[in-house]
């Protein structure tokens, strides 16, 4: 069998599925920042399999870069908020924390 | 033998990251996201994206990674048993799962279904040429906008952080 757009793209579904099971199933703030990597993923995936057999070519590899940009953006200031979770509650259960301020 | 590293890496890929969602340690976790990462890096290079690969690994495994490490170090009392990642409920769990089995299989039923518009690949040497000129010339303006992006979540990574 050749391997062509549609075993990457159910690879990234499955990718996909994972990560939202684990963002809905964790109550750790960082379990669902690794969901949200995951799910970041395999958006990417989907870039670049259409930039390879979907004649997107460079505009793919781009929209691939841009997201892992977000991403990083993303991960440096959710994790800053996490530190601060902690330091205010002692913990950082996400179905816990149900007040923005004392 | 494209065959054979494609299904080796998606192998490499969708195991961790089942072991990622599904392990009770969340250093464990974190350590299984670095096979991930790294097996995705693997499936953009059997997709000629050189650049994107190596990308994919100095961001997400030397940056985001490491991040996302020390936030566990320093968010759970390491001596103690507090390590667990923390499921939600039996019910939460049994709604959870058929819910991501519909979404994976309307996903995958979808892309298995649709007819895409196939084009001729043109294998490019390298695609550091090419994503070089777009970035100087046809996306100019999200380049210098995700620069100044990253400026901001520096500052504000920084100013969030920081012990009152």
């Amino acid at each position: 069998m050749n391997i062509g757009l549609t075993e990457y793209l159910i690879v990234s579904a499955i990718l996909f599925s994972l990560g939202i099971f684990g963002i809905i199933t964790r109550k750790n703030a960082i379990m669902v920042l690794m969901g949200l990597e995951l799910v970041l993923n395999s958006a990417n995936i989907n870039f670049i399999a259409f930039a390879k057999y979907g004649g997107m070519n460079i505009d793919g590899h781009i929209a691939a870069l841009c997201v892992i940009i977000l991403a990083a953006a993303e991960a440096a200031v959710a994790l800053a908020i996490v530190l601060n979770i902690y330091q205010n509650f002692k913990h950082i259960n996400v179905d816990e924390i149900v007040k923005m301020k004392d | 033998m494209e065959d054979l590293l494609f299904y080796i890496f998606a192998a490499i890929v969708i195991g961790s990251a089942s072991v990622v969602v599904l392990s009770k340690n969340i250093m464990y976790s974190a350590f299984s996201l670095l096979f991930t990462f790294f097996g995705i890096a693997g499936l953009y290079v059997l997709l000629f994206a050189d650049f994107v690969a190596l990308t994919q690994i100095m961001v997400y495994i030397g940056g985001i990674l490491v991040l996302i490490i020390f936030g566990v170090m320093l968010t759970t009392k390491i001596t103690g048993v507090d390590i667990k990642t923390g499921t939600t409920g039996k019910v939460q769990l049994i709604t959870a799962s058929v819910v991501v089995a519909i979404i994976a299989v309307t996903l995958i039923m979808l892309f298995t279904n649709v007819e895409w518009v196939s084009r001729e690949f043109v294998q490019p040497n390298t695609t550091i040429e090419g994503l070089g000129f777009a970035l100087m010339t046809e996306y100019l303006l999200p380049f210098e906008v995700a620069s100044v992006l990253l400026l901001i979540a520096l500052v504000g990574a920084a100013l969030i952080a920081r012990r009152k």
